[in-house]
């Protein structure tokens, strides 16, 4: 597992990850671990998530959120050198309804990274990563516009 | 007759936006009802900084477009469905063709197949013109 420029900028403070990200913080978005190709980030219970208000459950959209992002985090985690990247595909399936008042973990693997395109796999959860609320799989485009993540372009 | 049941039968745009402001998430997204007519609910994402993803570009945030997408399936799946309950996602596959940029976007859903249990949609959304997609999905819905 080789060092990665990126942990090192983030080394004191791992949500500088998503900081930069206004819909992240719109909804409380939270950098929980951060490794090599490996992200952990957690959505905060918020009624203004809730896509049924009979049941209290939030919206499917809540874990594309989560997981879109959580992908995003990987991949540029994954990355040995800055690039920009942008999503190209995702696709989730929803396994169980999240249980409402209870935070949301989004944890996203980047298993590989070709020139061109990183490969990502995810899964939301509550408790444990085998018990699965959603999971999901992605592709990123890499250096697909000239904006670079902002903990990299920090450096610059 | 029940809420959704009064929904089908007056069917104006108005009381699907009524639908959508039960939904705390919609509101929360910015999420209204444009038009509903003869090719189904148009739905409309109001453009605010909180669902920008990209700050550079700006472009809206992957997520954002994804949950918008969910919303227009569901909502004209409400409208050519019975029952009163919401339907329910079981998959979604999203293409992302060009990024959002900071202005207002549209979404439309076309049901390919609505069987008894389960619902095929496809849902495709846009800004400047229908003819430049910015996202398209297909998933599965169980119907009520």
């Amino acid at each position: 597992m080789g060092t990665r420029p990126v942990l090192d900028l983030v080394a004191a403070d791992r949500q500088l990850l998503i900081s930069h990200i206004p819909h992240a913080q719109a909804i409380g978005l939270r950098v929980v671990d951060a490794r090599p190709d490996e992200a952990w980030l957690e959505v905060p219970y918020s009624e203004s998530l809730v896509g049924n208000p009979e049941t209290g459950v939030v919206h499917g959209g809540v874990i594309t959120t989560l997981l879109d992002n959580a992908a995003g985090t990987a991949v540029i985690l994954a990355l040995e050198e800055p690039r920009s990247i942008a999503t190209l595909d995702l696709r989730i399936d929803y396994m169980k309804p999240a249980t409402p008042g209870r935070d949301i973990v989004g944890y996203c693997h980047c298993y590989k990274v070709t020139k061109n395109v990183a490969f990502v796999r995810g899964v939301a959860y509550h408790d444990a990563v085998d018990d699965p609320i959603a999971t999901m799989v992605a592709t990123f485009m890499l250096g697909a516009n000239w904006t670079l993540p902002a903990v990299f372009a920090r450096e610059t | 007759m029940g809420f959704l049941e009064q929904l089908r039968e007056r069917g104006t745009a108005s009381d699907y936006q009524a639908l959508l402001e039960h939904i705390p998430y919609a509101r929360f997204l910015g999420i209204t009802v444009d038009e509903v007519g003869e090719r189904g609910v148009l739905l409309r994402l109001r453009f605010d900084p909180r669902i920008v993803g990209n700050p550079t570009l700006p472009a809206i945030h992957g997520g954002v477009i994804g949950a918008f997408l969910e919303f227009a399936a569901i909502l004209e799946l409400v409208r050519q469905g019975e029952g009163e309950r919401l339907p329910k996602p079981i998959d979604l596959a999203i293409d992302y063709l060009r990024s959002a940029g900071p202005a207002d976007a549209f979404a439309r859903a076309t049901i390919t197949k609505h069987g008894r249990r389960v619902a095929n949609v496809r849902v495709e959304a846009w800004q400047d013109s229908p003819e430049r997609l910015v996202a398209a999905a297909h998933g599965h819905f169980l119907v009520p």
